[in-house]
């Protein structure tokens, strides 16, 4: 394969450095008068409109008594707004075949909305996102049956296996950092949240001038800014930004494990990783590629379950955030299986920290991250979703179109140090869900 | 077709959601942009030029799947479909992976109960390395003892992740196994577990050699490409394989349901959880077929959208549950079944719901549907014919199912605009005339506490990858 190949992957390369700044994906940003940062790229290939409407108010931005605030508030948008019962809203957004969705992460949450650029679908489309973003009513009723709805999910997902693993995991890696707090939030929080509270923390944290509009489709720039004022205007402003404390590195390794009577363990190990802006952003991406990002062709796939057959799903990634975001490796295997499960992952990450990639590991793993970029960008919604990125986490304009020269700038000897700065087995943290039998020995073991 | 796509994407989601995030609906009009070219040895090429991007998506799809497994060895189609990435003669195990990887793409695969698919997605220009690779893999598969040993037991843990721990998961399991008498969808496709401990490196062969022929393939490919340049491209590397005499395939029709039918399975889960599902016909002749029309429109009626009656009644009006879901799909090869599901609200009973869903039911057929909520339906099929358009993934993926489970792909155009002469009359007869005891098996899960035993069930599909 390899001279065809690498021919090939030179054309591609070519192919991509040809394309002028801003070719690939022109970007239009602007202001709304509101405040709002919009972010709007035209495309009149289909006659739809992808929107979405996103906040600093996710998860983070709860407290410990209150935990679940922030999802309950997003989730209530829709369940009545502007005049409008839940129902009414449901009933007129299917009229026009559009299709409402919502968003909520650590740091984000927000609203999306795909329509028909017909005029008469368009129009009530917007209509709707419009009054939920920015006239929401929280209706009483509405807000106990959620609340019970909550928690009746929350007492069900405490069953899974996945579940106990990850809420662990988030605890022990994240303390008393909000990071750290079960984005749903616990049984006896989300039963005291009250429609004040709710009111409260949509006054605070959905306001114009924090808002971010991402805008992708068939649409004129007029047409865009006017919808970018439509859906901010009446937002109130709040001036300085929520802050998010610093993540601080773990103290030293912790182990825990679990019981749970499901037939596999469920494994995982981490740490806080690293923030959205972070310098060493491109070596840990691409170096985590070669780890355990590449799907098929990583060294923890390779070693868990092509040469072993231990598990189905093996993995590593960074999760950047505004904050540390974690970074994980995890994977299911039957329990007998745990500890043998739990070496191999170890010595593999052991092996990667102290080796770095090899030169042919690195070509592959930029071959694979530029030669694939097209697929990054080829639908309105991946667009959209990037634009969504760009516009909140304010990374330059031209990302996008830097993204491949700051892969190719990539070399062995930054991967390798940028994991050494950033990844410590002396201070990760290794969660088994499933454990009775054998693990408890291996997860108490040293890494 | 809203239905025919809601359930579609439904059926998909397990295994689609993890490749593409955020992949869009639906499937496309524009039937003319398909071109289909058959090579002299049976491989039927379909090609959708989509030049939004400079990139294609390229789909080998066999028509076996689980359906066409035999008692001993199911789950051999899922299993078999591991295999095709442990190395031919040309390509070492393993290497299929690399090779795509170094050309940028992302590759996988999925078994479902009427088919097996492959995919890449690539730049446009690695299409002849994706036709290489498969053309390859096609007739050349080196099936050895030592890989196969390794892989069953990764499909094993695939089965413990997705069915043995996962309540919904043997839910479902048990449900089709029960609704089912005699036809072989009354098997997991993932296979019972003591088959997957039973089967060898040679049941995996004689599949591949039973199955694996160009004249039981197709080929679909969407994306920035000419289609006359694909059919020239598919002839280069696919057009030395030889034809097989294929096996035939027996109906097997279900004998007749004699009563109705309840299952219950427990799991350590928290809250209870209901499924039932009525017998109910595919769709065979999509120009003359009225009724499975009519039933996916019901299904639109009842669950097809935010403002449809099932969540609207029981879940905010009545409270009774937390969720509630309805579904039919029409196209596949065996019988279908029309699948009503939910969870009580704390508080509630399963037997409970069960009235309340009941209650649904019967309210359509004493007082049919209505006028705007059929049109409101209509306008679901509508949009997502133009919001499927945004994924080619969802384009090839639409062609390939269709046309593997019999269904000519040109009969798009022809379910979309039978959807839309769908009547409310219809829709009140098809409710009356399925949604009957007889038809029906409910299956209910009994939680059990953590410290109990045993967990549950698992999805229609099954993919290869994480």
């Amino acid at each position: 394969m390899d001279n065809k190949m690498r021919k090939l992957w030179c054309v591609l390369v070519l192919w991509i450095a040809a394309v002028p700044a801003h070719a690939l994906l022109p970007i239009q940003h602007w202001q709304a008068k509101s405040g709002a940062r919009v972010y709007f790229v035209e495309s009149r290939d289909l006659p739809m409109l992808d929107v979405s409407v996103d906040f600093p108010a996710g998860s983070v931005f709860d407290t410990a008594a209150k935990s679940g605030l922030a999802a309950l508030t997003a989730s209530m948008l829709k369940l009545g707004a502007g005049g409008l019962s839940e129902d009414e809203i449901a009933r007129r957004i299917a009229d026009t075949g559009a299709q409402l969705g919502g968003r909520f992460e650590n740091d984000r949450a927000g609203m999306s909305l795909r329509t028909l650029t017909s005029s008469e679908e368009l129009k009530q489309a917007l209509d709707i996102l419009a009054r939920i973003v920015q006239r929401p009513e929280f209706p009483a009723a509405v807000l106990e049956r959620e609340k019970a709805r909550i928690i009746a999910g929350i007492k069900e997902s405490d069953t899974k296996p996945e579940t106990i693993l990850a809420r662990n995991f988030g605890a022990m890696i994240y303390g008393s950092h909000a990071y750290g707090l079960r984005s749903s939030g616990e049984v006896a929080t989300v039963a005291t949240l009250t429609r004040e509270d709710v009111m409260g923390f949509y006054r605070r944290h959905y306001t114009s001038d924090h808002a971010v509009v991402s805008i992708m489709g068939n649409l004129p720039r007029a047409a865009a800014e006017a919808l970018a004022e439509q859906v901010t205007a009446v937002l109130p402003r709040a001036g300085a930004p929520a802050v998010i404390s610093a993540v601080p590195d773990l103290a030293r390794a912790v182990s825990r494990a679990f019981p749970h009577p499901a037939t596999q363990s469920h494994l995982m190990m981490g740490a806080p990783g690293i923030k959205r802006d972070d310098p060493d952003y491109f070596p840990l991406f691409v170096g985590n590629y070669v780890l355990g990002g590449g799907g098929f062709v990583s060294r923890i796939t390779e070693e868990v379950r092509s040469k072993r057959g231990l598990a189905y799903s093996a993995y590593s990634y960074f999760s950047p955030l505004q904050e540390r975001g974690p970074f994980v490796i995890g994977l299911q295997t039957r329990k007998d299986q745990a500890a043998q499960a739990l070496d191999v992952v170890r010595a593999t990450l052991g092996e990667f920290l102290a080796q770095g990639p090899t030169e042919d590991e690195l070509a592959k793993a930029k071959q694979n991250i530029i030669g694939g970029f097209p697929l990054r960008i080829d639908s309105n919604r991946k667009i959209l979703d990037y634009l969504g990125v760009i516009g909140f986490y304010k990374l330059p304009l031209t990302y996008l179109d830097d993204f491949v020269t700051n892969v190719e700038k990539v070399t062995t000897i930054d991967i390798k140090n940028a994991f050494a700065r950033r990844v410590n087995p002396e201070r990760m943290v290794t969660v088994i869900v499933g454990a009775d039998d054998v693990a408890p020995a291996a997860a108490g073991a040293k890494p | 077709m809203l239905h025919a796509y809601l359930m579609f994407a439904a059926r998909m989601r397990a295994v689609l959601l993890l490749v593409i995030s955020g992949a869009t609906m639906a499937a496309a009009p524009a039937l003319a942009q398909v071109a289909e070219h058959r090579l002299a040895n049976g491989l039927r090429v379909i090609v959708k030029e989509d030049h939004r991007a400079p990139t294609v998506v390229s789909m080998v799809w066999y028509k076996a799947g689980s359906m066409d497994e035999f008692n001993g060895t199911t789950g051999v189609a899922h299993v078999l479909e591991h295999m095709m990435f442990k190395g031919t003669r040309n390509v070492p195990a393993g290497e299929f992976s690399k090779v795509v990887a170094a050309a940028g793409g992302r590759e996988n695969a999925f078994t479902f109960r009427d088919y097996t698919a492959y995919h890449e997605q690539l730049h446009k220009s690695q299409l002849p390395l994706a036709f290489r690779l498969e053309a390859d893999r096609m007739a050349n598969l080196v099936l050895t003892k030592e890989e196969f040993d390794k892989e069953i037991k990764v499909v094993m843990e695939e089965r413990r992740l997705r069915t043995e721990d996962r309540p919904q998961g043997l839910l479902y399991e048990q449900l089709m196994a029960t609704a089912f008498t005699s036809h072989p969808y009354r098997s997991p496709v993932i296979g019972w577990m003591n088959d997957l401990e039973n089967m060898t490196w040679n049941d995996a062969r004689e599949w591949y050699e039973r199955w694996y022929a160009p004249n039981n393939a197709i080929v679909v490919v969407v994306g920035d490409v000419n289609a006359a340049e694909v059919f020239k491209l598919a002839e280069q590397h696919f057009g030395a394989i030889k034809p097989k005499a294929l096996p035939e395939r027996k109906p097997q029709d279900e004998p007749v349901q004699l009563g109705i039918r309840r299952v219950s399975v427990k799991a350590p889960a928290e809250l209870p959880s209901l499924m039932m599902a009525y017998r109910a016909p595919s769709l065979r002749d999509p120009e003359r077929d009225s009724e499975p029309y009519a039933l996916e429109m019901l299904a639109g009626v009842l669950d097809g959208h935010d403002a449809a009656r099932l969540g609207s009644a029981l879940v905010r009006t009545e409270k009774i549950a937390t969720a509630v879901g309805a579904g039919y799909d029409s196209t596949q090869r065996g019988p279908a079944m029309f699948i009503i599901s939910g969870v009580p609200s704390a508080g509630k009973t399963v037997a409970e719901l069960e009235q309340a869903l009941r209650r649904e039911l019967a309210k359509i057929v004493s007082d049919g549907v209505n006028e705007q909520e059929l049109k409101r339906v209509k306008s679901q099929v509508i949009a997502a014919q133009v919001f499927q358009r945004d994924s080619m993934f969802f384009q090839a993926m639409q062609i390939g199912s269709l046309e593997t489970s019999d269904y000519p792909h040109q009969s798009m155009d022809i379910m979309l605009r039978k959807l839309q002469q769908v009547s409310a009359a219809q829709v009140q007869e098809v409710a009356r005339k399925y949604l009957v005891d007889d038809n029906l098996t409910i299956a209910v899960l009994d939680p059990q506490p953590l410290a109990g035993r045993k967990p549950v069930a698992a999805p229609t599909g099954l993919r290869h990858g994480q």
